[in-house]
């Protein structure tokens, strides 16, 4: 018998208590090979965030810490500044990060502290139960924003990569989606990258993932794939904002 | 090692880095900027790592990440810093990181003054953050004593895996006095096991955490903490008491302005008024049982302090109601007087002739 | 014995500067010692002053109020703020080179040192504050010379042992003009 597919030794056997549909579980799953791919699995130091990937800590099979809501990469700074030779992760959410933690991932990028983000925007609280943040959409409908988002009440949506690739210390940044195998794909490329910058030692590295919420957005899984397709990627483009190797 | 004479923040410097802290994350913040300043040039020298933090919040996040990969770890600051640094202590004493966190305290609330003060004595001994926890707190009243603790600090925080605070003011952290550096005692230190350093390969993974989201785990794990709470209370009380047995009036403090009122006590001696004085060294664990030795002739206890009055509530558990309880103290910045003491020690002393 | 001193004057006349050699130089006879500065605003322009105990038992209260043994006040602001805080005895030392008017209590000791031109004398206007430090030691007897000087390698680090026959000779100086008055 051919063994066709195996579940990546960088995830423990915890069942994920993601939602059905939610794309946390596709996002984790390519950190984890990522790890074993590189080799670094047995010297990774991840940090869980406030939100729903709090208990990201249970699913890596590698050492965690979990931090206070926004504050990964102040905890990440403190990890690598002991241990420079580990590969150190966070993995936040948009209102972790983009939010109540933005002076700590701002300031982690001006430092070009060598640790790896994954930030994972799907434009809403989804653990608190579909607040609106500071990455929901205009327009768009959420328990604390029920006549949907205006410009004039909250401003716009903030978008992140483009924000931390004007940053010298942050030395890859790059958007991608996890919507279709091909983006998924291109993900995995990303997330590697962004790990390989840190080994390599060039500084700071960031991959915003966007990312669905079925449940909090009221969609079917595949109706909130079409929503993201729609209007996540219009306002959030796709791409790589900026690659070690310009740097040269 | 012969004697130096150093500036107080300059010597919790020194003393950290002998007790074998290697990282330092802080803000600036007056009185206590020299720790910061001490340390960007001394931790690398010693093959350590200093970073100023954006900010008090960033930088106590700092020390959780680097106390919880298994470093000594220090922060330091004064009142309204720590203030911002109360998240990060109470994450910390949730996932059990060891840490040091230095408070050179100022006048309050707010912004208050940056002159010296005492009332941070609540958020230091009640807790500052969330959730029950303790932490072991000292509160130093000279520059020997200030190096001497920092250094205990670091022991007994690995110890016991909780964060210790060092609650001194203003005055400490500008003055300077003659220290002498004792060799670290580094006793017998559990292995820090739970540290996150990397599998390797060769252990399960480690996880560093203050989250239960099953009521019954977050339960047990409280129990387990009140558990370790329990034997520094039994274990970690240290305190200065003499002449309790035949005081006429007992003064209760700590830090600077215990020793102000010393000063007021050989005063009130000049003028035939016996005063005993009890003066916590730890704040938590409080040093309770000390006060049965006070004779039942005492006509009351006078605690001082740069406040309005916190640690009243710490006199009145101890004294069981035994006898009145007075309170002295300057706030925002001002600084008892021995004269202004001696003056409440004459009306105690006197209130009953 | 014990010597609680305040220090006084503007910020850049070495206020600070001899309130540690003097802490430090007790420290080196073995003796007690605290130096305590004023800080924040006050140390950003205007007046600089330090309060330096020296005793042969643990020191109380590092604060020095209205039980000062001794001032020394290079400005009249510092003449009009801490008269005020000595003892009835007390020695109050004032800078006549900057400073033209007398104190206004009469229970206390006052010596005058024309600090600024003595200095001038020695060539090197910026040790005026050891001047007025060899006036106060050899008013008090607290310290040795020798210590101070010792002090002043200790303080200001051994590549200033050139300046150490300046210093010494201010420090004397100062002294001699307390002599010569008393």
């Amino acid at each position: 018998m051919t063994m066709v597919y195996e579940k990546s030794k960088g995830l423990t056997d915890v069942p994920f208590h993601y939602c059905p549909g939610c794309t946390h579980g596709v996002i984790h799953k390519l950190v984890a090979e990522t790890l074993v791919e590189l080799g670094v699995l047995e010297d990774a130091i991840g940090v869980a965030p406030v939100g729903c990937s709090v208990l990201a800590y249970k699913y890596f099979n590698c050492d965690m810490q979990e931090a206070a809501h926004g504050r990964a990469p102040a905890v990440a700074t403190g990890i690598k500044r002991v241990h420079p030779e580990n590969v150190v992760f966070t993995y936040q959410g948009d209102g972790d990060l983009a939010s109540i933690g933005t002076a700590e991932i701002v300031h982690a990028a001006h430092r070009g502290e060598k640790f790896t983000t994954i930030f994972v925007n799907n434009a809403i609280y989804g653990m608190t139960g579909g607040q609106m943040a500071p990455t929901t959409l205009i327009g768009q409908k959420t328990t604390t924003s029920p006549l949907g988002r205006t410009v004039e009440h909250s401003g716009m949506p903030i978008r992140m990569s483009e924000m931390l690739a004007t940053i010298d210390g942050a030395k890859f940044v790059e958007r991608v989606s996890v919507d279709t195998p091909a983006n998924i794909r291109k993900a995995k490329k990303a997330i590697k990258r962004a790990f390989e910058c840190q080994i390599q030692g060039k500084g700071f590295a960031i991959v915003e993932v966007l990312s669905t919420c079925p449940t909090n957005w009221g969609y079917t899984p595949v109706k909130a794939l079409g929503w993201l397709q729609e209007n996540m990627i219009p306002y959030y483009p796709l791409g790589n904002f900026r690659d070690f190797e310009e740097d040269k | 090692m012969s004697k130096v004479l150093m500036k107080g923040n300059e010597a919790v410097g020194a003393a950290a880095i002998k007790a074998g802290c290697r990282y330092f994350f802080g803000y600036p913040i007056t009185p206590s900027s020299e720790i910061p300043e001490y340390m960007s040039k001394a931790l690398p020298e010693a093959g350590g790592v200093f970073l100023q933090a954006e900010s008090e919040v960033a930088a106590m996040n700092m020390v959780y990440g680097a106390g919880g990969a298994g470093a000594r770890v220090m922060t330091g600051s004064s009142s309204p810093g720590i203030s911002l640094k109360q998240e990060g202590i109470t994450y910390a004493a949730g996932a059990e990181i060891p840490c040091v966190i230095v408070n050179m305290m100022r006048g309050g609330p707010g912004l208050g003054s940056i002159q010296p003060g005492q009332a941070d004595y609540y958020q230091s001994t009640r807790g500052g953050g969330n959730g029950d926890y303790r932490t072991l707190c000292y509160a130093p009243a000279s520059i020997q004593e200030t190096v001497d603790y920092v250094m205990l600090a670091f022991d007994k925080a690995d110890e016991y895996r909780n964060p210790v605070l060092i609650a001194a003011d203003g005055m400490i952290g500008q003055m300077m006095e003659a220290v002498e550096f004792k060799e670290n005692l580094n006793k017998n230190l559990p292995a820090k096991d739970w540290a996150t350093t990397g599998t390797k390969g060769k252990r399960e993974k480690n996880v560093v955490n203050s989250l239960f989201l099953e009521a019954e785990e977050c339960e047990d794990h409280n129990l387990r903490l009140e558990k370790k709470y329990k034997l520094m209370e039994e274990k970690e009380v240290i305190y200065e008491a003499f002449g309790l047995e035949d005081a006429e009036v007992v003064c209760v403090a700590y830090g600077t302005t215990s020793r102000i009122v010393k000063t007021a006590i050989k005063l009130a001696a000049a003028k035939g008024i016996k005063v005993g004085m009890i003066r916590p060294i730890t704040l938590w664990p409080y040093p309770y049982a000390i006060y049965k030795d006070i004779n039942s002739n005492c006509k009351g206890i006078l605690g001082v302090e740069m406040s309005q009055g916190q640690l009243i509530d710490d006199i009145k558990i101890g004294i069981e109601g035994r006898m009145p309880v007075y309170f002295h103290g300057r706030t925002g910045g001002m600084v008892p007087t021995p004269a202004g003491i001696l003056a409440e020690i004459e009306k105690i002393a006197g209130g009953t002739k | 014995m014990e010597e609680k001193v305040i220090m006084a004057g503007f910020g850049g006349q070495g206020i600070m500067a001899i309130g540690k050699l003097l802490a430090y130089a007790g420290m080196l006879e073995d003796k007690q010692v605290s130096w305590l500065p004023s800080y924040g605003p006050e140390m950003r322009g205007g007046t600089a002053n330090c309060a330096v105990i020296v005793s042969d038992e643990a020191v109380g209260s590092p604060l020095i109020s209205k039980d000062g043994t001794a001032a020394i006040v290079m400005n009249l602001p510092s003449l009009s703020k801490f008269e005020s805080e000595l003892v009835p005895g007390g020695k109050l030392i004032i800078n006549k080179s900057l400073i033209d008017v007398e104190p206004k209590r009469k229970d206390i000791e006052v010596y005058y040192v024309s600090a600024n031109e003595l200095a001038a004398e020695l060539g090197n206007p910026k040790v005026a504050n050891m001047i007025m430090l060899g006036a106060y030691v050899e008013l008090t007897k607290i310290v040795e010379i020798d210590s101070v000087l010792h002090a002043f390698l200790k303080v200001f680090g051994e590549n200033k042992t050139h300046l150490v026959p300046l210093n010494k000779d201010a420090l004397l100086k100062g002294a001699e003009a307390v002599k010569v008055r008393a």
